[in-house]
């Protein structure tokens, strides 16, 4: 009896898999609620206070596209997905949307079937070294003893490196970030490679930062992005110009603060189209006229969003560098609203 | 030759020679240090190596605890006390992490002004264990208890309990308290009710749910009572499928139905919400309360001589122990989603319970076919010849026996499982050890910490790890019905 119920309701999943799936929007409508996986715990990009409240890069994220669907930047059930479990939640359906500092690559674009919908952060691999060593360029790493986290990308990276310069070097496997940190303390290698804004946010925790200096190679491409499933172009859409009206909205002067205002008084066509005063882009996307105007209003541009959890102000203290808008020589550049 | 002892005079000692004190070797503190540190050079070489062993780990260690800091809002905040008390480059261990995130460790996510609701739950869970723990004694029983009865309350008080389930609470134990001075066997009624009320309470909800999947055993048993004069076989199989129906199809709708009529709804929580020892301990419980029995209905299976029940139990063992408790859980969480309908919610704690307790049920029978091999054949013989039938000979003779000679073996597979709650991390749940501690650092208050979390979750950990292995040697001692 109960083996021929779950082969039953398993069979009945497996057909209502491949027709339920297509529509996102409607069922995050009608669930009331975005489920959005996130890292389990990653400084200034994911990580639940001591109440439970998510805060962080990627979590305001998740808060301006459920303030643009929902209309409640706090209708958001946040998933916290492992480095393992990330992809199938996404493709399990799960989760709605993966906002979870992953890199955007090729297989994980076409043979994983997601669907990048943006940079919201440009990354890249780097190196820490205690300042000691007298080391100031990664190529006279040459015979290092390196940390490396197992089963990364930045793991591949740093072999296609030192095999490009023509050096060798020693790993010491480590599992995690805190067991990094604790290894390169206790010195058991001469040198820490990850993502160059893990090393910022370690460095500030170190009980002295300054006798340790990280390198200024940066020796891989990481370009960070939100991702959805294949298969549902709409909601696709909609999380891609999501990001878009945040980063618009910053390289227009648009803040949470003055949103109301500008919406009022602006005279600029962009800035009228993109807040819903003049054209109806909303729905175009099966949206309605103001939602780009919540999801700015969640947490703010993209460069309040920057500056509230991982920017200059913060502990972790990340320059913008790359993640400028190209007016001011970085590479985030919004797809003209119209 | 004859008069050689002619003169003697024949001596009778007629008082007590005085104790003489031993020989200082044999007596006192040197006695036992020869006797069981120094008995002989490879003894002597040992302690001499331990003692340096311990000497070596206090002094690097020692100056560590001894600069502990237990207020501070940061680790910086640490960093800066511990330099300014013990002078620069001093170290020293943080604990204010513990203090500022202690409520995360024990209750994880769980709404702060409803911890009293866990607490209630855990503190009644003593009640449902007591007349199955320490059926033996009542005086064990009655500490237990009136332990578990006074820290409950003051707990639920402190924490802000509202009234109404204070006096709920006070009631039950105290209730329990009476009981079992008189009656211990009626609190098995408790602890049947147990389950069900401990769902509730930590998840909250309607209360109807419960009550409706109590409804299934009911029908189950009128339908029994009531097929029971046309045929036997009839009346089993009614017994096992109207439950079913009733869960499957009607259990739901009657829930609904009841709680529209009158709501007896508390504020329901979400598993997400569900983290630290609060995950671990439901998991841990949910699990061993469940795996034992199956664990003995799969030892006996396995024994059994009916060919298709022997293979499905070495089948399902052998397949178990074969696949890491990782894989299983991968399955639970990942798996499962393509195959169920999307939009179904089947709860991920749930799935973690399920899949664990088969685990540890494999092992558990394995365990327990040990013990039933170990049984002497001759009391299965006389099992047989007093005739009894093979469930009251099981039940009588066979199975008091051969537990009782399994239990160090059930005991360690139980505490395995415990620890081995700290898995779920790899599926996404906040386990008190890796989860919780790793969200903990995730805060720029707190990133950089790395000892202090994991000594104190360790520390919990083997409080209840110890206690479990204490019970089971007090049990041992208890049943211990040979050479008395």
């Amino acid at each position: 009896m109960k083996t021929s119920v779950f082969l039953g309701s398993m069979a009945a999943g497996a057909l209502m898999a491949g027709a339920g799936m297509a529509d996102t929007l409607a069922d995050v409508k009608a669930r009331g609620e975005l489920n959005c996986g996130v890292n389990t715990g990653l400084v200034g990009f994911a990580a639940p206070d001591a109440n439970g409240n998510w805060t962080g890069f990627d979590v305001d994220f998740c808060k301006a596209v459920a303030a643009a669907v929902l209309g409640d930047p706090a209708k958001v059930k946040y998933v916290p997905t492992t480095g393992q479990t990330r992809f199938t939640a996404l493709s399990s359906g799960e989760v709605d949307l993966l906002a979870r500092n992953s890199t955007w690559t090729f297989s994980r674009d076409t043979d994983l079937k997601l669907d990048f919908i943006g940079v919201n952060y440009y990354d890249g691999q780097g190196f820490m070294v205690n300042k000691d060593l007298g080391v100031t360029s990664a190529k006279e790493l040459d015979g290092a003893t390196i940390c490396i986290q197992t089963g990364t990308t930045t793991e591949l990276n740093l072999a296609d490196y030192f095999k490009a310069n023509n050096m060798t070097y020693q790993p010491v496997n480590i599992d995690s970030n805190a067991e990094g940190e604790q290894q390169y303390m206790a010195g058991a290698c001469d040198a820490y490679t990850t993502d160059a804004s893990g090393l910022a946010a370690t460095r500030a925790a170190f009980a002295d930062p300054e006798s340790h200096i990280i390198l200024p190679e940066i020796i891989s491409k990481e370009p960070l992005g939100p991702a959805v499933r294949h298969g549902d172009s709409n909601w696709g859409d909609i999380a891609r110009w999501t990001l878009y009206a945040l980063i618009a909205a910053e390289e227009y002067g648009i803040t949470s603060k003055n949103l109301e205002e500008l919406a009022k008084s602006s005279q600029n066509p962009e800035v009228q189209r993109l807040l819903g005063v003049t054209d109806d882009l909303g729905a175009m996307i099966g949206l309605d006229k103001d939602w780009a105007k919540r999801a700015i209003a969640a947490s703010g541009n993209y460069g309040e969003i920057f500056a509230a959890n991982i920017g200059e102000q913060t502990p972790i203290g990340l320059a913008r560098g790359l993640n400028a808008q190209w007016t001011q020589g970085g590479l985030m550049y919004a797809m003209p609203f119209r | 030759m004859s008069e050689t002892h002619a003169q003697t005079v024949p001596f009778v000692r007629d008082t007590m020679l005085p104790p003489a004190a031993p020989p200082v070797r044999e007596a006192g503190a040197v006695r036992w240090l020869r006797q069981n540190l120094f008995s002989g050079p490879l003894n002597t070489v040992l302690t001499i190596l331990g003692v340096l062993i311990v000497w070596f780990l206090v002094s690097h260690f020692w100056d560590w605890f001894a600069h502990s800091v237990w207020n501070a809002d940061s680790l910086s905040d640490c960093r800066r006390i511990i330099a300014e008390t013990w002078g620069e480059g001093a170290r020293g261990a943080c604990w204010a992490v513990v203090r500022e995130r202690w409520n995360q460790y024990v209750y994880g996510f769980y709404p702060p002004e409803l911890y009293w609701r866990p607490t209630m739950a855990f503190g009644l869970l003593f009640v449902a264990l007591a007349p199955v723990l320490f059926s033996e004694s009542v005086m064990i029983r009655r500490v237990v208890l009136a332990l578990a009865t006074v820290l409950t309350l003051w707990l639920m008080a402190v924490m802000g309990a509202p009234a109404a389930w204070l006096v709920f609470a006070a009631a039950v134990l105290v209730g329990a308290l009476l009981i079992s001075e008189r009656q211990p066997s009626w609190l098995l009624v408790f602890s049947i009710l147990y389950p069900l009320m401990g769902v509730w309470f930590l998840w909250g909800g309607s209360a109807w749910g419960p009550v409706m999947v109590l409804v299934g055993p009911v029908l189950g048993w009128i339908a029994w009572r009531l097929l029971g004069r046309a045929s036997a076989l009839v009346a089993t199989v009614a017994a096992l499928v109207v439950p079913l129906v009733w869960w499957i199809v009607f259990a739901g709708d009657a829930a609904r139905d009841a709680e529209s009529i009158v709501s007896l709804a508390i504020p329901a929580v979400a598993s997400d919400r569900f983290g630290g020892f609060l995950l671990s301990i439901t998991i841990g419980v949910a699990g061993i309360a469940m795996s034992l029995p199956l664990g003995i209905v799969l030892a006996l299976a396995r024994r059994s001589d009916m060919f298709l029940v022997k293979t499905l139990a070495v089948i399902f063992i052998e397949f178990i122990r074969g696949v890491p408790l990782i894989a299983l859980l991968f399955v639970a969480s990942l798996l499962l989603n393509y195959f169920l309908p999307p939009g179904t919610t089947f709860d991920i704690i749930l799935r973690v319970i399920i899949m664990v307790t088969l685990f540890s049920a494999a092992y558990m029978a394995e365990v327990i076919r040990g013990g039933l091999a170990a049984l002497p054949k001759g009391q299965y013989e006389a099992a047989d010849a007093l005739g009894l039938d093979y469930w009251k000979a099981q039940r009588l003779i066979v199975l008091p026996q051969a537990l009782k000679i399994s239990i160090p073996g059930i005991v360690s597979t139980f505490i395995g499982m415990f620890k081995d709650t700290t898995l779920v991390t790899f599926v996404g749940l906040y386990d008190p050890l890796k989860s919780m501690s790793d969200a903990v650092r995730a805060s720029t208050s707190w990133k950089g910490i790395y000892w202090e979390p994991y000594i104190f979750v360790g520390f919990i950990f083997f409080l209840i790890c110890f206690g479990m292995s204490r019970y089971s040697m007090y049990l041992e001692r208890r049943l211990a019905r040979d050479h008395r």
